[in-house]
Order: structure tokens, then sequence, then C-alpha cells
């Protein structure tokens, strides 16, 4: 066991440790400044982790990006040049927020639309409810309807 | 000997499910009680034979077996004995055998209590249910078999990822597969009852504790992995927006819009096929959602890494089941007339509009996952949509759903008058008024999602106590009667004030938290919001499995000391990775967050400080909504007309 122990410790000292998020010597001393590249990162995918931003990711990818952004910004570029920078050099792949251009409108206006078809359908659907006429026909024999009457008389006895 | 058993009992009660999915439906199409009567002895040997099968499984990984290929991949002999079992469900096989289980359980849960079903019915449900089961145990069988052996067993295991040795993670799978095959109940209900050609109260009744189980503990499982993410990520992150999130959150929406427009079935007889519509979607959702995060198709942080072939199985599962119920639905929807009659402001409308919400919200987020790989093989674009989208897209319905709750669940059946149902509400308006007023005051300058919090959960959490008050009538007594109210009026209020009590505390944590990034020399002190803090020492320490660095950090507020938290960086070697652990000081009001980082070059420690204002509140509001809906599975006509002698929550194994 001892010397799996000094196995396991010597493995741990080659495992290369990350980074982790933002580090304090990338940090911008123009609070303004930095505010904006937070909420830069914030919008940019890091490359090579499964689902993270660059602000989050521990992973050296991300930091070079970081620094990246704060270069630019510290060049004077605008937030939107910044991105526009960066979307040139790693392609829309990096935008967290979907462009709105192209098919991508489709994804856009998916919500609204959905969001108006259900409405109007439910709208149609309501409209005919009240102005229904009483039900025409029962959907159950009289043997049933009796027996769904006395579940709902117990129930009624037991609720209120 | 115990895998070898373990094994043939899981083919065996594959053997035992065809049986079942086949003998009771003919037996209901010909009415021969002999054929329908095979269900229920064959529903209790499946589930024995599959808990059977499980618990050898389990019983691998405590003996740290790595005779088994699963045992080897997941686990190794120094991990904690609670993280062995855990790891049975902590990867892609293992994780199955539980899926299976639990689907067995709901349908040995349903020949159990079943017994007020009309035969038929019963027959059908559980046939269907069984032929679900056929589908997922020739998927384990010929996929992702969890009983291979090694030919030569190594010395020890590879390790369980250190992520998953966790004890928020180690319990959030079974929740969450308790929720999601829980809905597997409501689809076989609704698919039996388009075979019976019938769908009416009494139907409504019986389904909806099965979709209140089911909604429960996808409540509860989303709530722990959103809380395990918190603490576990290390910058205090909650919710994602991650495929794999999204794949519970899409259920979830839908199990909430059906236990709802089930109550129009139960109540009035109508939204018949609809309710029956939104119970095929709310599994087929389930499916989807396993099917994400089996696959491998959709790239996120908590995927298990899986072969295509894999995906294309679940993906056939899928086709064939969903597909199969909504031909199924197409061909009988029309026989399934709506008899109530209401008007356009009333209770029905009112829950038509939530359903509106909810399946449309859940839509969106299904859209927004599917995206990335629609657009690449359509239209040949790389690209990503991440919480930006959802944020925008997602939180309008929210609002919308918050803002009609209140009135919408006070409204009466049939016709309403809203200038009568807002009589009582006003105050409750004028309140969250003040209130957001107050908040946007105290904070100006600030975004205006804090005081939209603020308003909007005031305004449901209220409306939920003005609602459960005035179920109470008139005059004298009304304390008391208000002990004696039926539970489904206490959880309907308790669940709706827990959804009030989330939103605000999203709102607020959002809008409100504070955030400190240093390089913190030791016994130096800095300020972080009210709070001073110093870090006192860095240590190292070894855990069963891992290294560790341990800062130690001492917090005054006013000069005096509050707490001293202790957040490690640990390294699993086994595994080779590395995990924070922030160490959290909770609070009723608010949370201070620290993580410690590397050490620096020039001396001293990176450590990160966050300041989180009503966190907790997130997943209290959770618990208490949960809490709302085991409130209504208690409710006495649920167990009067639905034959069950316990509510179906009762007795389910958790662990």
């Amino acid at each position: 066991m001892r010397a799996l122990r000094w196995i396991c410790i010597a493995l741990a000292l080659l495992t290369a440790l990350p980074a982790a998020a933002v580090q304090p010597d990338e940090v911008l001393d123009d609070p303004v400044l930095e505010e904006r590249a937070r909420e830069i990162s914030k919008g940019l995918r890091c490359l090579v982790c499964r689902n993270e931003n660059i602000d989050e990711s521990n992973a050296d990818l991300a930091r070079d990006l970081r620094l990246l952004v704060r270069e630019r910004l510290v060049e004077g570029d605008s937030d939107d040049e910044v991105v526009a920078f960066v979307t040139d050099r790693y392609g829309e792949y990096v935008l967290l927020k979907p462009l709105t251009t192209g098919s991508n409108w489709l994804l856009w206006a998916a919500g609204p639309i959905m969001f108006l078809l259900a409405l109007a359908t439910g709208l149609v659907f309501l409209r005919g409810r009240a102005r229904a006429a009483a039900p025409q026909e029962a959907g159950l024999n009289a043997a049933e309807e009796a027996r769904l009457q006395a579940i709902l008389d117990e129930d009624g006895r037991a609720g209120r | 000997m115990i895998t070898e058993l373990g094994h043939f009992a899981l083919v065996l009660a594959f053997l035992v499910a065809i049986v079942q999915a086949v003998v009771p439906l003919i037996g209901a199409a010909k009415r021969w009680p002999g054929w329908m009567a095979v269900a229920e002895p064959a529903a209790t040997t499946q589930f024995l034979l599959t808990a059977f099968s499980f618990l050898a499984l389990t019983w691998a990984f405590v003996t740290s077996d790595f005779s088994l290929r699963l045992v080897v991949l997941n686990s190794h002999s120094a991990k904690p004995l609670i993280y062995k079992i855990s790891g049975t469900w902590g990867n892609h096989e293992g994780s199955m055998l539980l899926w299976v289980l639990i689907l067995t359980f709901f349908g040995a849960m349903a020949a159990w209590f079943g017994s007020n079903l009309p035969p038929t019915l019963r027959a059908r449900v559980l046939a269907v249910q069984s032929s679900i089961a056929v589908a997922f145990f020739a998927f384990i069988l010929f996929t992702s078999n969890p009983f291979l052996r090694m030919a030569v067993p190594p010395f020890d295991g590879q390790d369980l990822n250190p992520l998953l040795q966790d004890p928020g993670l180690a319990f959030h799978p079974p929740f969450l597969y308790l929720g999601y095959v829980g809905l597997s109940m409501s689809f076989s209900f609704a698919v039996a009852a388009l075979i019976e050609g019938r769908v009416d109260a009494a139907w409504a009744r019986w389904v909806r504790p099965w979709t209140l189980a089911a909604w429960i503990f996808l409540t509860i499982g989303i709530a722990l992995g959103s809380w395990w993410a918190y603490y576990e990520l290390g910058w205090g992150g909650f919710w994602f927006w991650d495929p794999v999130e999204n794949a519970s959150f899409m259920p979830w929406l839908f199990a909430a819009a059906l236990l709802h427009s089930a109550i129009v079935v139960e109540k009035r007889e109508a939204l018949k096929s609809w309710t029956v519509l939104l119970a095929i979607l709310a599994f087929g959702f389930s499916l989807i959602g396993t099917f994400i995060v089996r696959s491998g198709i959709i790239t996120s942080v908590h995927a298990f890494a899986n072969d295509p072939e894999r995906g294309v199985f679940i993906l056939a599962i899928l086709a064939a089941f969903t597909g199969g119920a909504l031909t199924l639905f197409a061909a009988r929807a029309q026989a399934m007339e709506a008899k109530g009659v209401f008007g356009m402001i009333s209770r029905e409308s009112a829950l038509v509009m939530n359903n509106i919400f909810l399946a449309v919200s859940s839509m969106v987020i299904f859209v927004g996952t599917v995206w990335p790989v629609v657009a690449e093989l359509a239209f040949d674009r790389k690209l990503s949509v991440g919480p930006p989208f959802f944020d925008m897209a997602f939180t309008p319905f929210v609002i919308a759903l918050a803002v009609i709750l209140p009135v919408g669940s006070m409204l009466p059946w049939k016709r309403g008058s809203l200038a009568k149902t807002m009589l009582p509400l006003w105050p409750v308006l004028g309140l969250s008024v003040a209130l957001a007023g107050l908040a946007y005051a105290m904070t100006t300058g600030e975004s205006a999602v804090g005081p939209l919090g603020v308003l909007l959960g005031v305004w449901v959490f209220g409306g939920a106590l003005v609602d459960l008050w005035r179920r109470t009538g008139r005059g004298t007594g009304r304390l008391r009667r208000l002990r004696r109210l039926p539970g489904a009026d206490w959880g309907k209020a308790v669940a709706h004030a827990g959804l009030g009590i989330t939103i605000f505390a999203i709102c607020a944590l959002v809008a409100w938290q504070q955030e400190d990034i240093r390089v913190a020399q030791p016994g130096e002190p800095f300020t972080v919001g009210r709070y001073d803090l110093i870090l006192h020492d860095v240590t190292s320490a070894r855990g069963p499995n891992y290294l560790s660095t341990v800062g130690e950090i001492h917090v005054f507020r006013n000069g005096e000391e509050i707490t001293r938290l202790f957040p490690e960086k640990r390294n699993y070697p086994v595994a080779r990775m590395p995990t924070t652990e922030a160490a959290i000081d909770y609070r009723f009001l608010r949370d201070l967050y620290v993580v410690i980082g590397d050490a620096q070059a020039g001396g001293g420690w990176t450590v990160r400080t966050y300041i989180k204002p009503f966190a907790n509140w997130i997943w209290g509001g959770c618990i208490i909504m949960a809490l709302g809906g085991l409130l209504s599975l208690t409710d006495r006509r649920f167990r009067v007309a639905a034959g069950a002698r316990k509510a179906p929550a009762a007795g389910v194994p958790a662990e």
C-alpha cells in the first residue's frame, strides 16, 4: 500500500493543474473596461470545453481568449468590434447568443410563432366551448354513469 | 456467480415483459379474463427479477468485483462505500438498469394498486407499460450490457468521475429517473385510453396521482442537480441551459401542463384529447431527454460519452413509441368529444392559458436545444445556442405565467368575472408593486431584474395565500376550517407559493450577487461587501482517494469573527481530474461562497469570493413546490377513487 501511495502522489504531481476561470492577473485596472470585458466573455464560448463560456472556463484556450478580449478593449475597440474580431477568427460557433441572420431567423422566431399559433388555436377552442350547446350525447352507458356518480359522490362526502 | 444470476434474471425479466406486453392486450380485445389476469403476476415477477438483477450489479460494485468491465471502468477499491453504491448508476449501463428497474416498479405499483380500474383498462395499461420495458430490456441486453466480464481482471479500477463523487449528485439520478419514468405511467394510461376509445373524469382521476408523483420526483431531481452545480462547479452558477439540463426541464414543463389539464378533464370533462396528447408528449420528451443524454449527439457538460449505435437504438424506441402513440391519437382523438361548456373568462380558460405558456416554453427550449444540430445538417452552419438565447426566449413565458397565475387559480369554473376575482387580490398586487418599488429605490442604477423578481414573487406567493384563505369561506371558525381543507387545496397553494419563492430567488441572485477575485496574501485582510476576510493558512490534506489543498479563511463582520471557511482544491490521481470544493457559509438571507485557486508565483493564492443573496431560496422554493405536490397526493379522493390503498409516492425506494 505504501508503494501505491507514492505512485498516487507522483501521478498527482505529474498531472498539470489547469488554471481556474478569471485570474487576478487578467483583471484590468479600469473597472469600467473590466466590466465590459466580463460581459463580452460571458457571450463567448470556450471552444475546447463542452458547454461553457470563456468567463467561467478553466481551459488555457479560454484564458488566451479572455486576454485577447481585454487587449482589444484596451486598444480602444468597441464591444461589437471585439466580438467581430473573435468571430472572424473562430467562426460563429463561439457566439453563445446566436446571430439573427440567415436561417437563424427561424430559431428566433420559433417562440413567438409557436405562441401565436397556440394562442389562436386556444382562442378558437375557447370560443367554441363558450358557444357550444349543451352536450348532446353522453360518452358513458347507464351502468358506467352510475359507477362514475358513485365515485364522485363518495368524493363529495370525503372532500368538502 | 451472483453476477451471472443477475444477468440471467435480466434475460428472464425481458421474456416476462414480452409475455406481459402481448397476452393481456389480446385478452382485453377478446374479453378473456384469464388472459387479462396474466398482467398482474407478470408485472410483479418482472419487477422482482429486475430488482434482483440490479442488486446483483450493486453487489459487484460494493465488493469491487474487478472481473466486471463496468466496475473496472467506474470504480476503485479506495472509493468510499456510498460512492461505490452510487457508482452503480453513475455510468451509462448501470443507469439504464436503474431506469428499467423504476419502469418495472411503476408497472408493479399499477398492478398492486389498480384493483379499482376496469379490468380491460388495467390489462391494457400494464401491457403498454410492459412494451416500453421490452424495448429498454432489449436496449440494455443488446447494446449496453452491464454484466460483461473481463478476460483478465485488473488489479484495481479506474475510479468514478470525481465530479460524481458527491452526495448531491449521488442521489440526483434516482430522483430524476423516478420522474422521467413515472411519466411512462401517464403515457400507458393515455395509450390504453386511446385503445379503449374513452376518456372520462374517472380516467383523469386515475392518471393524476401518477403524473403528480412523477412531477414531484422530477422537481426534486432537477433541484438536486442545480444545487450540485451551484456548490461543485466552482463559481456558483445554478442553471446553464445545458442540453442535459434542458432534457430534464422539458418533461417537467410538460408534466406541469398535464397536471393542470387533467384537472379540467376531472372536474369538467373538457380538454380530453389535449390531455391525452400532453401525456404522450410528456413521456415523449422524457425519451428525447434520454436520447440527448445517451447519444452524445449534442455536446454537454454532463453527457455520458457514448457511441452512435446506442443513440440510433434509442431514437428507434423514441420513434416507435411517440410515433405509434401519436398515430393512434390521430385515429382516435375524434372519439373523445368534449362535454363541458364554459365562458371565455373562467378557470377552464385560465388553465388553457397555463397549458399554452408551459407547452410553448418547453417547445422553445426544445428548438434551442436541437438547433445546433439542425443548423449543421440543414444549413451547414456550425453554431452555438447558449444561455443568452434561452434567457431571452424562455423568460417572457414565465413572466406571463406568473402574471396570470393568482387570478387564474381563483377564477370560478364555467363562468367568472375578472373584477370579482381581483377583489381580494388588489392588496397583494399593491403590496408587490410597493415592495418592487422599494427594491428599485434601494438599488438604483442596477438592472430591473431584481425589482421584477420582487414584483412577481410577492404577487404569486401572496396570491397563493389569498387563494387558500378564501377557501375557508366566511364568518367565524375560518382558522379551524383552514386546517381541515382537503389536501388538494393545500397542495395547490403550497406549490404555487413555492414557485413564487423560486422566481423571486432566481431574480434576486442574478441581480444582486457580488463577486471579488484577487490574490490573497496569507494574513492580509481584504473586504468584500460587508465582510472582511483573512486567508489564514493553506495546507495539504489527503482524502480516501484524493489529495487536497485546503485554505483556511476567517470571515469577520464589524470586527467580529462570524465563521471560518475551508475551501478545497482536490486532485483525484486515479481519475486524473481536479475538482474545486467551494466553502459556503449558508445563511437565511445570503450565502458567502469562497473558492481557492492556484498559488501565485509572487506569493499568495487566488481567492474568489461571492456574496449570493437568497441563494437557498431557489432550492427551498423547489422543495416547497414538491411538498405542495405531496400534499395534493394525500387528497382523499385519489385513494377513494383510484382504489389505491396508499398514495403512489409512499414506499418508493429512493436509494
